[in-house]
């Protein structure tokens, strides 16, 4: 826990310091509202000499993605981050890229999908490739994103996951949010993510000659579909090993997959993800001064999905209300709510619960929003089974 | 807790200024945290800042809805319905222009007004009509966590000493109008 760096940033150039910190060998990136900073600040670190790493200026986030395959493919530590529209643009590389098992971290500064055509955030463009097969985990501050983007490679290149990390973000509540952070120092980050071994069979090597992902027969590609399903739950444990080796290390612990806030004898209990989570607890403070036995769980990792810590963690509760910023369209309700019912199975019958949805294009999630949350659990949380959100 | 919003225009400074504040908060032991809400990001749109400053840490992300102190960068926002639009009670109005103070449309529960031409300041000072640093100036005298010098020193660490002498000049001009019902 040496010379850690106090500096006053953006959550987007927390991001692009924690990055470089990684020593990433190569960046490939295409500017979008409200990513684009992230990939200005790690060129102007690469322009001034401040970090040794091959920036190559794509033309399109399909290429971006593109490119740090390819210098995956070749044993190389990648980073690159997008929002919105910009995955939507990606998303073959971008499935290909977990699928081939490469490791990476790739920021997504979340943002709506359109239309309406909009800039602002939202959770929908993260949410919705959800099945793409990359390990996903969204921040609260922007102190977290900077110690997920370190942790993202470790959990990333574990020899039990090989999967990429996606580490998001709210747009602009968090990527163009200012406030004071910690910055590891790089001699302590080095001994907590030695440089990337290169020891897969599998590596692009000029000099011995391979070819990478030939047409594969459908009983082989359910062999590696499999193992990828098992990888995805090995890094359940990895991510919750990550958090308690970096806080040893680095003294900050997040609480993995999860974090439970005031949950221990709280009756009712609010599910959170990203940024929105520093209101819902702000508003159990209150609600807790007021006598209402309020808890908060901050869903950190939607893939892979903590089942079994989220249903431990309601255990002996009697009412949740779950608040997502975004939708699932299909169920009429918002994604992380579908998530939870399907791990609490016949269980959730013993609750009281209901679907919040908000802050969608960039509309706040207020304290009073939050307030009102609370007030509606308590009033419901004696009658059992699932309401209607008002 | 101190929450401040800042009402400009894109091009103005309002998020460097936010960003000088927290720093001052930094250097002084406080927290800090600024979000910015843009329109479209060109010159000339409108840009809100939602800047709070506490002894503690500052978990919510959120809009500010009840602030301590409003602070416009631009007068032809002053008739904005969203710039007033929650002052607490006795709250403090700041406002970059050279104006008359009837003609601010001053809500009747601001109980300090403090009104100086950050923009002619900054012209003068920076050659450019860049008034955020300006206007930081006049916020010494309502920003009562952050004392003057903590808050000047920040300003000539993240700019330089041409904009501490801006926000000198707008301290030192700047119309100050305390008490209830000022309006």
């Amino acid at each position: 826990m040496t010379m850690e760096k106090r500096l006053v940033l953006t959550g987007n150039s927390a991001a692009a310091e924690a990055a470089a910190l990684c020593r990433p060998d190569v960046i490939a990136a295409y500017p979008i509202t409200p990513q684009s900073s992230v990939v200005e600040h790690l060129a102007q670190m690469v322009y001034d000499g401040d970090l040794d790493a091959e920036l190559v200026q794509v033309e399109s986030e399909h290429t971006a993605m593109s490119v740090v395959q390819g210098a995956a493919v070749g044993g190389g530590r990648t980073f690159t981050a997008t929002s919105s529209q910009g995955l939507a643009l990606m998303y073959e590389p971008y499935f290909r890229m977990s699928t081939l098992r490469l490791p990476t971290v790739m920021a997504i500064a979340s943002r709506e999908m359109t239309s309406p055509e909009t800039i602002w955030s939202g959770q929908q463009d993260a949410v919705s490739v959800r099945e793409a097969g990359w390990i996903q985990m969204f921040c609260e501050s922007n102190q977290e994103i900077v110690d997920m983007i370190i942790q993202g490679y470790k959990i990333s290149e574990h020899p039990d996951v090989c999967i990429p990390v996606n580490v998001c973000y709210d747009g602009f509540y968090s990527s163009h949010s200012i406030s004071g952070v910690s910055l590891p120092g790089q001699a302590d980050v080095d001994a907590f993510l030695p440089s990337y071994s290169k020891n897969y069979s599998a590596i692009l090597d000029p000099n011995k000659a391979l070819a990478l992902d030939p047409m594969t027969p459908g009983n082989l590609l359910m062999k590696y579909r499999q193992n990828h399903l098992a990888s995805m739950q090995n890094a359940l444990g990895v991510i919750d090993q990550t958090d308690q080796d970096f806080a040893k290390k680095f003294g900050r612990s997040y609480g993995g997959l999860i974090e439970e806030y005031r949950c221990d004898d709280a009756d009712i209990v609010i599910v959170t993800m990203g940024s929105m989570t520093g209101a819902g607890k702000d508003a159990i403070d209150a609600a807790r001064d007021d006598g209402i036995r309020a808890g908060l769980i901050k869903l950190r990792f939607y893939r892979p999905f903590p089942a079994a810590r989220m249903v431990n963690a309601l255990k002996g509760k009697k009412a949740f209300c779950v608040m997502d910023r975004s939708v699932c369209f299909g169920w009429d309700k918002g994604s992380m709510y579908v998530e939870i019912l399907a791990a609490l199975s016949a269980s959730a019958e013993k609750y009281s619960y209901f679907s919040a949805i908000g802050g969608l294009g960039g509309a706040d999630i207020s304290l009073e929003d939050f307030l009102q949350l609370i007030t509606q659990l308590n009033r419901i949380k004696n009658t059992p089974g699932e309401h209607k959100t008002h | 807790m101190r929450e401040i919003r800042l009402h400009g225009k894109g091009g103005q400074g309002v998020v460097k200024a936010s960003q000088i504040v927290v720093q001052a908060a930094e250097n002084c032991g406080l927290f800090g945290q600024f979000i910015p809400f843009f329109g479209v990001e060109r010159k000339g749109s409108k840009v809100y800042g939602y800047l709070r400053v506490d002894r503690q840490e500052i978990r919510q992300k959120t809009q500010i809805y009840y602030p301590d102190i409003v602070l416009i960068l631009d007068d032809s926002l002053l008739n904005m319905p969203e710039t007033y639009a929650g002052l607490k009670q006795g709250g403090t109005v700041i406002i970059n222009t050279a104006k008359d103070f009837e003609r601010l449309s001053i809500p009747d529960n601001a109980g300090q007004v403090i009104a100086v031409d950050g923009s002619s300041i900054s012209e003068t000072q920076l050659g450019r009509n860049l008034p955020n640093t300006a206007m930081l100036g006049a916020l010494a005298h309502a920003l009562t966590l952050i004392d003057k010098e903590h808050l000047f020193n920040a300003i000539e660490q993240v700019f330089d000493v041409k904009n501490r002498q801006a926000a000198e000049i707008a301290y030192n001009s700047a119309r100050v109008f305390n008490g209830e019902g000022v309006a």
